[in-house]
């Protein structure tokens, strides 16, 4: 999986650059997250704006990040959602449980 | 009498990395459809979540002896429905016992079933000869 890894201030985002998240990267993606986590990274934000798609395993990989930053007090914040990719969220009532913010600009200016 | 206008029957490799590529199929064929563009493009998504959930469960439930097997898809258009069947080899399931998510409970799994029933109006899992089939059918008109 292609992932842009950068610190903006003290947030570390990692930019999926990637149109697809389903059963073949999202593993991928998990591990990247919980890698990231592990290495002291106090506040990830996930890029999804290149995202055209995602499935439930790329939710899964979502959760897991989002489950493994609230366990080191860390902020965890997605960006950037396409509708059909926000869609899923909502489908899932997912969108009540992860930090949502329009763009990438928005969430870091949070 | 009634009129196939598509049948699709695709064989590919139990590998996860061929996702993308039935994905795409599916979605190819929901933009050939002559059904409005905007029903048309939300068909599409919908068509790619349904097989591509369909197909990573018969991969990951697949026979673990077999890891060199393969997946079997067919798609048709006829007359107001599009039908798609996913062929697995594995031990097979349940469709009836596997229950809609807690929402409440964030679980990294199990929400594939969940996303397939939702986006399509009917879907059956029966035993078949050669192994078990995952039915979908999406009205289009």
């Amino acid at each position: 999986m292609r992932v842009a890894k950068e610190m903006r201030d003290d947030r570390t985002v990692l930019s999926i650059e990637e149109d697809r998240i389903d059963a073949h990267n999202s593993g991928e993606l998990k591990n990247l997250v919980l890698k990231t986590l592990e290495g002291g990274a106090q506040n990830v934000v996930i890029d999804l704006a290149r995202v055209q798609f995602i499935d439930s395993s790329g939710l899964g990989a979502l959760l897991s990040g989002y489950k493994n930053a609230n366990l080191r007090s860390s902020g965890f914040a997605l960006a950037g959602l396409q509708p059909r990719v926000r869609s899923m969220f909502e489908l899932t009532r997912l969108h009540r449980v992860f930090d949502i913010y329009p763009s990438l600009q928005l969430a870091l200016s949070a | 009498m009634c009129e196939t206008a598509v049948n699709l029957d695709i064989v590919v490799p139990n590998k996860t990395r061929y996702l993308r590529f039935v994905g795409a199929i599916a979605e190819q064929l929901a933009k050939e459809l002559d059904i409005q563009e905007d029903k048309r493009d939300a068909l599409a998504f919908n068509l790619n979540l349904a097989l591509t959930e369909a197909v990573a469960n018969a991969i990951q439930y697949s026979s673990p002896t077999k890891a060199n097997d393969s997946v079997r898809i067919c798609l048709s258009v006829e007359d107001a429905y599009l039908s798609v069947r996913v062929f697995d080899h594995g031990k097979g399931f349940d469709l009836a016992a596997v229950p809609t998510p807690d929402f409440d409970e964030l679980h990294e799994r199990g929400r594939g079933i969940f996303f397939i029933r939702s986006v399509m109006d009917w879907v059956q899992y029966r035993k078949t000869d050669s192994g078990h089939v995952l039915e979908m059918r999406k009205k289009i008109a």
